[in-house]
C-alpha cells in the first residue's frame, strides 16, 4: 500500500512546531495545502509568487516562528536572487518542491526549469534532498526541517513527479 | 512644503517604543539608520521587493507587537504582489510606509512608475488594506496609522528627490538577524521554539 505522503508531511510540520506555511498552489501539493489550511495551529499564507515566500520565512524567523514553503519546481526559478538573503543572514529555510518536467511530463514548457531545479538551488547554497518514492518523502522532510533549524541552513526536498503521479493535463484538472 | 525623507523617517521613529522596523534596501535603510541604529531595526541590503513580505512574516509571528515596513517606491514596485498577499492575511499590527521620491535613488535617480502617476496607495486600498493614504505635507496622519490604527495600513509619503549622505547600518546579515532576535525574544532567541 502506498503511504499517504501529504498526511505524513503534515504530521512532520506539526511535530516540528512549524506555525507558518507559505505556498503557491500546485496540483502535487493540493492535499497537503488543504491539510495545512484546515489546521488551526498553522497559518497558511497564499503567495502571489514564490519569491514572497522568502521574505515571509525571514520575517517569521525574526519573530521567532518556524515556517515551511510549498511550491512547484517552476517556482524555484522565481526566487533565485532573494535566496541571497537566506545565505548571508543564515535564515533557516525549508522548501518542499513538487517536481515537473520529469517522468510523465506532458507540457514541454515545464521541462527547462524542471531539469535544472536541483542545480539552481545548489548554486544558491540550498541543500537538495531528492524524494524519489512515496516512502522516503516524510523522512526527507523530517531531516530538512531538523537541519534547517538546528544548523541555520537552507534545505529543499524535491518530490519526484512519479510520486505525484500526474501524467496528463486532464488528470491535473480532475484532481 | 516639500517633505524631506530623513525628517519624515525621524519623525515616524521618534518615541517608537516597542515598534519593530524593517527597511527596504537602499535609501530607506540609510534613513532608518540616520534616525538611530538599534537592534529592533532590520535594514535590508538586498532581496529587493521583499521588505513588505518580511514585515508580514514578522507581523504574523509577533501579533502583539506593531510592525513597520519603511521602503522605497522602487522597492515596493518590484513586489506589488505582496500588497495583495498582505491584504488577504489582514495583519492588524502591520503598516507599510513607502518613502516615495519617484526615483531609483541608488542607481542614478532614474524615474520610477510613481513619477508617471502610478498610485501606490490606490493599489494598497484595492488590495484590501484597511487604510491607505498618500501624505504630501504632514506625517501626523502617518504616525497615527503606524502607532494607533488597526491595520493593515499603507502610506505613500511623497518626498523630495534629495541625494543625501549615506548613513550605513551594519551590513553583516547574521549580525542583523541575531541582534534583532535577541532584542525581541531575549534569551529564547538562542534556543528553538519547542525548547523554550
Amino acid at each position: 500500500m502506498q503511504p499517504d505522503w501529504p498526511a505524513e508531511i503534515h504530521r512532520e510540520l506539526a511535530a516540528a512546531g512549524v506555525t507558518v506555511v507559505g505556498y503557491v498552489p500546485d496540483a502535487g501539493h493540493k492535499r497537503l495545502i488543504e491539510l495545512c489550511q484546515a489546521d488551526r495551529n498553522l497559518r497558511a499564507v497564499l503567495l502571489t509568487t514564490e519569491e514572497e515566500g522568502i521574505g515571509l520565512v525571514a520575517g517569521a524567523w525574526l519573530g521567532g516562528e518556524k515556517s515551511v514553503l510549498l511550491m512547484q519546481s517552476s517556482g524555484v526559478g522565481n526566487l533565485v536572487n532573494v535566496l541571497g538573503m537566506i545565505k548571508v543572514c543564515r535564515f533557516p529555510l525549508v522548501m518542499i518542491v513538487t517536481m515537473r518536467g520529469e517522468q510523465g511530463e506532458f507540457n514541454p514548457w515545464q521541462v527547462p526549469m524542471g531539469e535544472n531545479t536541483a542545480r539552481v538551488l545548489e548554486t544558491m547554497s540550498v541543500a537538495v534532498r531528492q524524494a524519489g518514492d512515496p516512502q522516503t518523502v516524510a523522512g526527507h522532510v523530517h531531516t530538512a526541517i531538523g537541519l534547517a533549524y538546528e544548523t541555520q541552513g537552507a534545505q529543499a526536498v524535491l518530490i519526484a513527479q512519479r510520486v505525484i503521479g500526474i501524467k496528463t493535463f486532464q488528470e491535473q484538472r480532475n484532481q | 512644503m516639500t517633505l524631506r525623507r530623513r525628517e519624515v523617517v525621524s519623525e515616524l521613529l521618534k518615541n517608537r517604543g516597542e515598534l519593530l522596523v524593517i527597511a527596504g534596501l537602499g535609501s530607506t535603510a540609510w534613513d532608518i539608520t540616520a534616525a538611530g541604529d538599534t537592534d529592533l531595526n532590520f535594514p535590508m541590503w538586498g532581496a529587493m521587493g521583499q521588505a513588505a513580505m518580511v514585515g508580514l512574516g514578522l507581523a504574523l509571528a509577533q501579533p502583539k507587537r506593531r510592525v513597520l515596513v519603511v521602503t522605497g517606491d522602487g522597492e515596493m514596485l518590484m513586489g506589488l504582489g505582496a500588497l495583495a498577499t498582505i491584504g488577504v492575511q489582514q495583519p492588524e499590527n502591520l503598516s507599510v510606509v513607502v518613502i516615495d521620491n519617484e526615483r531609483y535613488g541608488e542607481t542614478g535617480m532614474q524615474r520610477t512608475h510613481t513619477a508617471d502617476g502610478v498610485d501606490l496607495a490606490a493599489v494598497a486600498l484595492a488590495c484590501k488594506f484597511k487604510h491607505a493614504i498618500t501624505a504630501t505635507g504632514d506625517v501626523a496622519a502617518v504616525r497615527e496609522l503606524v502607532y494607533k490604527t488597526a491595520g493593515p495600513n499603507f502610506a505613500a509619503v511623497k518626498v523630495a528627490d534629495d541625494k543625501l549622505p549615506l548613513v550605513l547600518p551594519p551590513h553583516e546579515g547574521v549580525l542583523l538577524k541575531a541582534r534583532f532576535r535577541r532584542a525581541l525574544l531575549g534569551d529564547s532567541a538562542d534556543v528553538l521554539p519547542e525548547e523554550r
